[in-house]
């Protein structure tokens, strides 16, 4: 099997050591598949005993799947997993608890009515009596707690716990069940800075006695501070295998963003107008009244696309949600053709609609359409009660089926059938539905997230071209993607969002992929403004 | 909240296996495991069969009595596929429609010197009121506090019981009488069996207890299909039983739809008191809807929700109240309780094994498909 | 010292009008803990009172009855987990369907079997759990107070009164402070810790419903064994229901629910005794004699009432587990 282009030095490929130990993990040749997508491809990976390993990419570039399969959530479809050189079959988490796996996730795997002490029995109680294994566990806990720094009040209630404790109970956790080897996904996300730097302590501890971390993060500075080696993956496969001191965060930004054929638009120099939708200090909290959106302040102008770029889970659904009327803001100000949307004075989608305002929302299937639907009942959703499909008492079903006819036959929807339910049209074929619905109303400032997700390529070029169709017809557009290419080739200004803030902005014609690539991973090299 | 709307799921086979086809698997399920129970007892399933069904329809009287419970099915059907439309799971069809009958008696009490055709309208609008009254606090706790909707109603069926009672016993009782029950409407002012409309018309048909309530029933069916499906407070109720995040996106209500569907479903439920009041007992009494309520949900089960469906599943399930209380006269040793345990055995596959079969039958159909293709 | 015995009388029906709750109760914390809804103890206690009745009077022995009927509700709570947790079937639905066939199942084969109507045939004393009366109660029963309270309250029970007394402690002991226990309550919380910390959810889940069910059958048991001398139709009336009720009233917590099951067991009893001692006529024409006439369904209706309150947050927050309801789906 080849393994994939490596930049420098490359460590360890399984068989040859540097230090006489055998590696703590080697994974050989690992491939998953979820149906028709290649989630892991051909993945060979080295991490050496007591070192702290980062593995770095992109949302879909297979990281969070590739740790499952190693703490027994999935089972690989192909390839062999070496623990300390030996090959062990994974297939629960108990096999990779017993084979010294441990792991952190993304979201805590806590329960928050229990005590530290409980959720850390949970699974190894020590016999049948709690009782007599609680005494045990505290002991076991108090040197644990010692050994790495890690102090937490056994008999506290998780649930009161502050983020960065919880995490700790977390790792805690691993340790209690004799983890050699600890798997830490995407760590920092829920912590503030000073809990970010203290859990880079508590690893390097851990390191000291000999443990090993695998650190699973997009944030290129967890990478460069703390890091011994590194892993980038993109799409699904290893694009590299470095030692962190052999590489610098310029590298790693192009290997795990990548040199992409741009499907470049063809588009006129932008003649914006007006600012017809600014956003002033705006802050929005989630369900769990987590801090998403942290003061976010910029404009958009008509006759112009505001591309958004970042990765994943930074603060952007928030933000549409909070844009489009979903969400309240719990802080600041949206101001909307001439209208004001804060806290105070919230206003809801419909209201909102009737303003001007067009919504393409991230996520298609969980709110753009209703998958059971017909195509015609979901091209009417946010606009079912607009009298031109509707009667006094009766809604104007023909009138419905017509214009979705029209607007299918228009934005080459096929089949072009306005009966057939939402969920048996092609992701692609989805969008337009939903692009042809939202941009038929003629908004005057159009919001839209995730456009060409899981859309085939003729689609997409499609819905570029539409997009920047709307932008010359005058129309203000805040585009919101995870695909940097399709930032860099509709907008005019880019704005990079990372943590919950604007980490920078830059003029389309200035941005390449190695500045992005770094602002998406909280730096910003023109002010060495970092991002949390 | 309830998650059994509509059918959709059966990827890959055409669409009338997940509606017709599962259904009726589940119902076949049920009779076999019915007629096993029937073995059990030592009885001759097939012989059991034979008089249930002949029962039901085996004679025009027959028909008439299969008609009369088919219309209470109706309306606590339609009242519980309703609330599922928004995702609510809607238990109290039976304190919804004891509380209709009490809004049919004091419509009917004070103002039985009126004929039947001017009651009706008022009749109708009371069973409504007072069913959707008796949702509405459940609906409410649900929609603004989240108190789950299947408790309450549950809570709420209980309580209805012992208002009526109470009520029967000591306010409403016709004097002189020991058994808790109103006095009897003046005849004239209680609906016509339909064997008395069919005499205006010239046909002889024999008596029965179906009465024009029987109408209002299909009228009531009509009217939901047009709700649900061709107006915009339907579009918002299904958007909100589908999907509330996209209901939120596209500024629907969750809150305000999950009330009106509850008093939608309230008020069909109160609905079937013009059945049973009104109609064949022609007084208020105790436990009128005993049952109706529960087999209500079965009956929305395995009619998917939809009116046209309901109707046949409300046939059904009248069939096999006639019919059982037929089989129960024919062979002692099967009592009429029977048709509770087939009830039961509908709803348990067609309800909570409802996707015990399916991948069988996707598999069967993938299989013909890809031979065919 | 009339209103003392009086009282005494009322503590003493209460308690036996309060076991079948209590036992219901009990199993409800084992499956709703677990993250199970679970709306058919009504079905299970009656269904395990049939059992108790027919098979004691079978084998002449009233403690195979019982084992008996704790047999038929454990076979019915697999029957809700094979509905729920292996074919992720609507729980609320599966306890309907349940009470629906334990309601058509006991009269049908109670007819079938023993043509009385319904009913099973009548037990005699010996296969019938009988009054046990506690040593030197007849000797203290003069004793002003404490006597009556030991001779009429404490003493004169049957077994499965003290047993389930016994039991509650035994399932507050199980519940938290033994390993099933912790696991039981995470289960029900937050399944996805219970899976990575390498326990089976669906194990774990129905044995969870086992237990549940021989708590049903036990109840049942109570009913038609102890409390009465057969299986009559129906016989449950509802108790199933309180049950829930107390439950949700004490928070899914053993010694909170036992105590509202006491409560609602009280106000039954008093409301029973109100009927007879009350008289309406006793009162002036006008509200005074509607409220007297109202009074005991309102007390009737009392727990019903409650259980509302607290659902809509009136009288304090009820806080379901937080996984109830949910099929665990192992998604990624």
């Amino acid at each position: 099997m080849t393994h994939p282009a490596t930049v420098t030095s490359t460590v360890g490929a399984s068989g040859t050591m540097v230090s006489g130990a055998p590696p703590a993990i080697e994974l050989v040749d690992i491939n998953k598949h979820f149906g028709p997508v290649h989630a892991n491809r051909d993945i060979c990976m080295t991490v050496e005993p007591g070192s702290i390993h980062g593995v770095i990419g992109e949302n879909g570039a297979g990281k969070s799947t590739l740790m499952s399969i190693l703490y027994g959530f999935y089972q690989a479809d192909s390839g062999e997993i070496r623990i300390g050189g030996q090959p062990v079959d994974i297939r629960t988490p108990l096999d990779a608890i017993a084979a010294g796996i441990g792991m952190v996730h993304q979201h805590f795997m806590l329960v928050d009515s229990f005590t530290v002490l409980e959720n850390v029995m949970l699974g190894a109680e020590g016999g049948l009596l709690i009782r007599a294994g609680a005494e045990r566990a505290r002991e076991e806990l108090r040197r644990l707690e010692h050994e790495y720094s890690l102090q937490v009040d056994p008999d506290a209630i998780v649930g009161e716990l502050p983020v960065g404790v919880q995490q700790r109970v977390e790792i805690l956790k691993a340790l209690y069940r004799g983890a050699d080897i600890l798997i830490l996904d995407e760590p920092t996300g829920v912590l503030t800075p000073q809990e970010a730097d203290h859990l880079f302590r508590i690893l390097a501890a851990l390191k000291g006695q000999g443990k090993t971390v695998i650190l699973i993060t997009h944030k290129l500075r967890e990478i460069m501070a703390i890091t011994d080696h590194v892993t980038v993956m993109r799409r699904g496969a290893v694009v590299a295998n470095v030692r962190t001191a052999d590489t610098d965060r310029e590298q790693l930004a192009e290997l795990m963003v990548g040199r992409k054929v741009l499907l470049r638009v063809d588009k006129t120099p932008a003649k914006p107008g007006d600012v017809l939708l600014s956003v002033d200090k705006l802050s929005v909290v989630d369900a769990s009244r987590v801090e998403r959106v942290k003061g976010v302040s910029f404009a958009v102008r008509a006759g112009e696309i505001v591309g958004i770029a970042g990765v994943a889970g930074n603060g952007q659904p928030e933000l549409l949600q909070a844009l489009s009327g979903m969400v309240a803001p719990s802080g600041g100000a949206v101001h909307l053709l001439g209208h004001t949307v804060s806290r105070s004075a919230p206003r809801g989608p419909r209201e909102l609609r009737a303003l001007g305002l067009g919504h393409v929302p991230e996520d298609r299937l969980r709110e753009g359409l209703i998958a059971s639907f017909p195509a015609y009942e979901s091209a009417l959703l946010g606009y079912h009660d607009r009298a031109d499909c509707n009667g006094v008492v009766l809604m104007d079903r023909e009138a419905a089926v017509d214009a979705c006819r029209r607007k299918m036959e228009q934005y080459d929807v096929r089949p072009p059938n306005p009966m057939l339910g939402s969920a048996n049209f092609s992701g692609g074929n989805q969008q337009k539905i939903v692009l042809a619905r939202e941009i038929e109303q003629d908004p005057k400032v159009l919001l839209v997230g995730q456009p060409t997700r899981g859309v085939d390529i003729g689609a997409i070029e499609f819905i570029h071209r539409r997009l920047v169709a709307m932008r010359d017809a005058g129309k203000a557009i805040l585009l919101v993607s995870v695909e940097l290419d399709e930032i860099m080739s509709l907008s005019d200004r880019i704005l990079v969002m990372f943590d919950g803030h604007i980490v920078g902005e830059v003029e389309a014609g200035k941005a390449d992929e190695r500045l992005l690539g770094l602002m998406m991973a909280g730096i910003d090299p023109r002010g060495e403004k970092q991002g949390a | 909240m309830a998650g059994g709307a509509a059918a959709s799921g059966m990827q890959g086979a055409p669409r009338w296996v997940g509606t017709v086809l599962l259904p009726l698997v589940n119902l076949l399920a049920a009779l076999i495991v019915s007629g096993l129970v029937i073995l059990a007892i030592g009885q001759d399933p097939i012989r059991a069969m034979g008089i249930l069904v002949n029962g039901a329809f085996g004679y025009p009287e027959a028909i008439g009595y299969t008609l009369f419970y088919t219309t209470n099915f109706i309306f606590t059907g339609l009242a519980v596929a309703v609330a599922f439309h928004c995702g609510l799971f809607n238990i109290g069809g039976e304190g919804q429609a004891t509380l209709g009958g009490l809004g049919v008696a004091l419509v009917m009490l004070p103002l039985d010197f009126l004929p039947w055709w001017a009651l009706l309208p008022l009749a109708i609008l009371a069973s409504m009121a007072f069913g959707a009254a008796w949702a509405a606090i459940p609906a409410y706790l649900q929609a603004r506090r989240g108190s789950h909707i299947v408790i309450t109603t549950i809570m709420f069926n209980f309580i209805a019981a012992t208002v009526m009672v109470y009520l029967l016993v000591n306010v409403m009782i016709a004097p002189g009488q020991m058994s808790p029950e109103t006095r009897r409407f003046a005849p004239d002012a209680t609906l016509p069996l339909l064997s008395e409309v069919f005499a205006w018309m010239g046909v002889k048909v024999p008596r029965s207890p179906v009465n024009l309530s029987l109408v209002v029933a299909l009228i009531a069916c009509i009217g939901v299909w047009v709700l649900i499906w061709r107006t915009r407070w339907g579009y918002e109720i299904r958007t909100v039983g589908q999907n509330q995040q996209a209901a939120v996106y596209a500024g629907i209500s969750p809150a305000k739809n999950i009330v009106l569907a509850m008093l939608i479903s309230g008020a069909l439920a109160g609905m079937m008191a013009l059945n049973e009041i009104m109609g064949a007992n022609e007084r208020l009494l105790l436990n009128f809807s005993a049952g109706y309520g529960f087999v209500g949900i079965a009956v929305a089960l395995m009619g998917r929700n939809h009116p046209a469906g309901i109707i046949l599943a409300s046939l059904l399930f009248g069939a096999l109240y006639q019919g059982g209380a037929d089989l129960a006269f024919e062979i002692p040793a099967i009592s009429k309780e029977m048709v509770i345990v087939i009830q039961g055995l509908v709803i348990l596959f067609a309800g909570a094994l409802e996707y015990m079969f399916r991948p069988h039958l996707l598999a069967l159909f993938r299989r013909r498909t890809a031979a065919a293709g | 010292m009339e209103d003392i015995r009086f009282f005494i009388l009322l503590l003493d029906a209460t308690l036996r009008v309060s076991v079948p709750l209590i036992l219901c109760a009990m199993a409800g914390v084992f499956s709703e803990r677990s993250g199970i809804v679970d709306i058919s103890l009504e079905g299970k206690m009656l269904l395990g009172a049939f059992a108790a009745a027919s098979i004691a009077w079978l084998t002449g022995s009233v403690w195979v009855g019982l084992l008996a009927g704790m047999g038929v509700g454990m076979a019915f709570s697999l029957l809700h987990g094979f509905a729920c947790i292996t074919h992720n079937g609507n729980q609320v639905v599966s306890g309907v369907a349940i009470n629906i066939l334990a309601t058509g199942l006991t009269i049908v084969l109670g007819i079938a079997f023993f043509r009385e109507g319904g009913r099973t045939p009548s037990l005699a004393a010996d296969e019938r759990f009988r009054p046990i009366t506690l040593p030197f109660a007849d000797a203290l029963a003069d004793v002003p107070v404490l006597g009556g309270i030991y001779s009429e309250l404490i003493s004169g029970h049957n077994i499965l009164v003290y047993i389930t007394f016994a039991l509650v402690g035994l399932v507050w002991y199980v519940v938290y402070r033994t390993r099933f226990g912790l696991r039981l309550r995470a289960v029900g919380e937050s399944p996805a810790a219970v899976d990575t910390a390498g326990i089976s959810v669906a194990r774990l889940r129905y044995q969870a419903l086992m237990l549940n069910g021989a708590l049903c059958g036990i109840a049942g048991a109570y009913l038609s064994t102890a409390q009465s001398a057969a299986f009559i139709k129906d016989m449950s009336a509802g108790k199933g229901f309180i049950a829930l009720a107390a439950l949700i009233f004490g928070k899914w917590k053993p010694v909170p629910a036992m105590l509202a099951c006491l409560l609602f067991g009280f106000l039954e009893a008093l409301a029973a005794r109100m009927q007879g001692m009350l008289d309406p006529s006793q009162f002036a024409e006008g509200l005074g004699r509607e409220l007297v006439k109202a009074l005991p369904f309102f007390i009737e209706a009392l727990p019903y009432i409650l259980v509302v309150l607290l659902l809509a947050g009136f009288v304090g927050k009820a806080v379901a587990p937080k996984a109830i309801g949910i099929p665990y789906i192992k998604e990624r």
